[in-house]
């Protein structure tokens, strides 16, 4: 069954490196735990490869059958459409990114300016049932998308706050408190209270000392968190789907979606969109590699 | 209450324990004052937009409310829910939504963990690899779901040219009813088997290496090595990668709604994918909600034994 994933995708190679020179030593034995790790990579990175291959082809050679690897024709026509509309002035995809910046910014910075601070109590303080509202805070980012929009649906109908920027950067912010708690929490554990403690033997109140001492330990932790924050509210699409609806207010992730409606695909177009999209992301994740396993576990797991 | 002392030795790692006794109580309700000043904005958007969301769709499922029709919601009590377990449509839902989630979740971890173990016996370009196996993780389901439906299209799809230089038939992917559900099950795994990666990694980098060193004093072969020293180790940590990920694949529903839109037929309807149309494109509002409340019972459960291992290797 694994293997056959690996065909779906990658044509010959993996054939080659399986069963010759199995007990042969170690020298062997690494040369083919290198070809192994090198057949994989290739296999994990082509879709990548290939979506950024297909953004700066002309479209004669993305439609070209058999596929063209090497010898196609580079053009950026494709990231000028994503960016300006036919008949010159922005583009609705252009648009749809500025919406998500203005999205996924404000969302992050609510849901941070919320949970660092409870992060903090949580820390600090020997609150009620501490371990059971956790527990429970973490459960929220559990559930499913497609159940909770549902009532959240009518709830902003009700509201009025279907199809505003509003209603996303509310529902975002939700999404983003509980793993910015539970990312924080472990942050905030590791600065020793005794800072604190120090600070208020000087006659600091709890608060100042908090916002001297311990705050300035914690900016790099914040920033980390924050990155998660924005990539999660960034690649986000059920509530941004379901919650919007017209072009002005729409992110990214259904616009992009959306240029595979019609009854003829440009596939171009859609390859240079997701580049542009993916870009930044990936970025951002470099930046934050040293979090990773804390941040793609909502917080839960550290190293 | 009166008496600052006792509750100190209680709770070891408490601040209070460095307050002089004179101002302690003023300074213990101030924090406890601070504590609730700071917990309750965020407690309180999670009641508004998780809790009362949720009691409002338990309310809805027990009656035959429609967001569309309007008008006054008639109870009908339990009607959706035994209705919803009923229906013979629903368990071929269920079914799907098991081989998927089985499928993906154990061709994940067996890859990721593969590509954990290879890289981790690496002395040279462990983050270079990392950095690189990391990059599908991290894109959007959209963006990955639209470029495989173009990789795996019948027509123009880059596989499929693959497979025909190689000599081999056209597969239409996305449009079989048996191969969709496989395509699924490969785009998932493609996006998904460096999550695991990520923490079999760590929890293989975790190993002392002194028990590695102590067991080739005494000659253990490489397998015994692995099965008594690494998978022991490393397992309690890849249980939860692999339980956090069944509880997203089961939630899962942008890739379906991009890659095949549950078809061809219904072969590749996920239960999320089922929920949406009864909701939006059927406007069976109270029994969407039932259904959405089901499925809400079962992340629970899922969520309940995640984070009790989670505890457990906490503690550890």
């Amino acid at each position: 069954m694994a293997v056959s994933a690996h065909e779906a995708v990658s044509p010959g190679p993996v054939r080659d490196h399986t069963p010759p020179a199995r007990r042969s030593g170690g020298r062997g034995r690494s040369v083919l735990e290198v070809a192994l790790l090198t057949v994989l990579a290739v296999v994990m990175l082509f879709p990548v490869l290939w979506m950024i291959e297909t953004s700066i082809k002309e479209n004669r050679d993305v439609y070209a059958i058999p596929a063209k690897f090497f010898d196609f024709k580079v053009t950026l026509d494709h990231f000028r459409d994503v960016f300006v509309a036919s008949g010159g002035g922005p583009s609705t995809l252009s648009v749809s990114f500025l919406n998500s910046v203005v999205v996924a910014g404000v969302s992050t910075v609510l849901a941070t300016v919320l949970g660092v601070p409870a992060a903090w109590a949580y820390s600090r303080f020997g609150v009620k049932a501490k371990k059971d509202q956790l527990f429970f805070i973490l459960s929220t980012r559990f559930m499913p998308p497609v159940v909770v929009v549902i009532p959240i649906f009518l709830m902003y109908r009700q509201a009025g706050l279907i199809n505003t920027q509003l209603g996303l950067i509310l529902i975002y912010a939700a999404f983003n408190v509980p793993f910015t708690i539970w990312m924080m929490k472990g942050f905030v554990d590791e600065v020793p209270p005794e800072y604190e403690d120090a600070a208020m033997l000087d006659g600091y109140t709890r608060l100042q000392a908090f916002r001297r001492y311990t705050l300035p330990l914690l900016l790099p932790g914040i920033a980390a968190t924050a990155v998660f924050a924005l990539i999660f509210s960034w690649n986000e699409f059920v509530f941004a789907i379901f919650l919007t609806s017209s072009d002005n207010v729409r992110t990214a992730p259904p616009a992009i979606a959306g240029l595979i409606g019609g009854t003829t695909v440009d596939w171009g177009l859609v390859a240079a969109a997701s580049v542009v999209f993916a870009l930044p992301v990936l970025v951002f994740a470099y930046l934050v590699r040293k979090h990773l396993v804390a941040g793609v576990t909502l917080g839960a797991v550290r190293r | 209450m009166s008496d600052p002392a006792p509750l100190t030795t209680d709770r070891p790692g408490q601040v209070a324990s460095a307050t002089p006794p004179a101002r302690g109580r003023s300074r213990r309700l101030s924090d406890r004052g601070l504590a609730v000043a700071f917990i309750s904005p965020a407690l309180l958007l999670l009641l508004a937009m998780s809790v009362f969301p949720l009691l409002w769709a338990l309310y809805l499922s027990f009656t035959d409310y429609s967001a569309t029709r309007g008008g006054p919601a008639h109870f009908l009590w339990f009607e959706n829910y035994t209705a919803i377990l009923a229906s013979a449509q629903v368990h071929l839902r269920a079914l799907t939504t098991l081989i998927y989630v089985v499928g993906a979740v154990a061709l994940q971890t067996v890859l990721g963990f593969t590509i954990a173990y290879l890289i981790s016996r690496r002395t040279h370009g462990r983050g270079l690899l990392t950095t690189l196996f990391l990059v599908p993780m991290m894109l959007s389901p959209v963006v990955v779901g639209l470029f495989w439906r173009f990789m795996l299209d019948a027509q123009f799809g880059v596989i499929n040219s693959m497979l025909g230089s190689l000599g081999l038939g056209q597969v239409e992917w996305l449009t079989r009813q048996r191969t969709a559900l496989i395509s699924l099950i490969v785009v998932d795994t493609w996006q998904w088997t460096p999550f695991i990666m990520l923490i079999a990694l760590a929890g293989l980098t975790a190993v002392p290496k002194y028990l590695y060193e102590a067991a080739s004093i005494d000659r253990a072969s490489e397998w015994f090595r692995f099965r008594t020293i690494t998978l022991p180790l490393v397992w309690p940590l890849l249980l939860i990668a692999v339980l956090f990920r069944a509880i997203e694949a089961f939630r899962l529903f942008d890739l379906v709604y991009i890659l095949t839109s549950g078809g061809p037929g219904v072969s590749t309807e996920t239960l999320s994918f089922h929920v949406y149309k009864v909701a939006f494109l059927g406007f069976n509002t109270g029994t969407a909600s039932a259904y959405g409340i089901l499925m809400v019972l079962v992340v629970i459960v899922l969520t309940q034994l995640y984070l009790r291992y989670l505890n457990k290797l906490k503690e550890d």
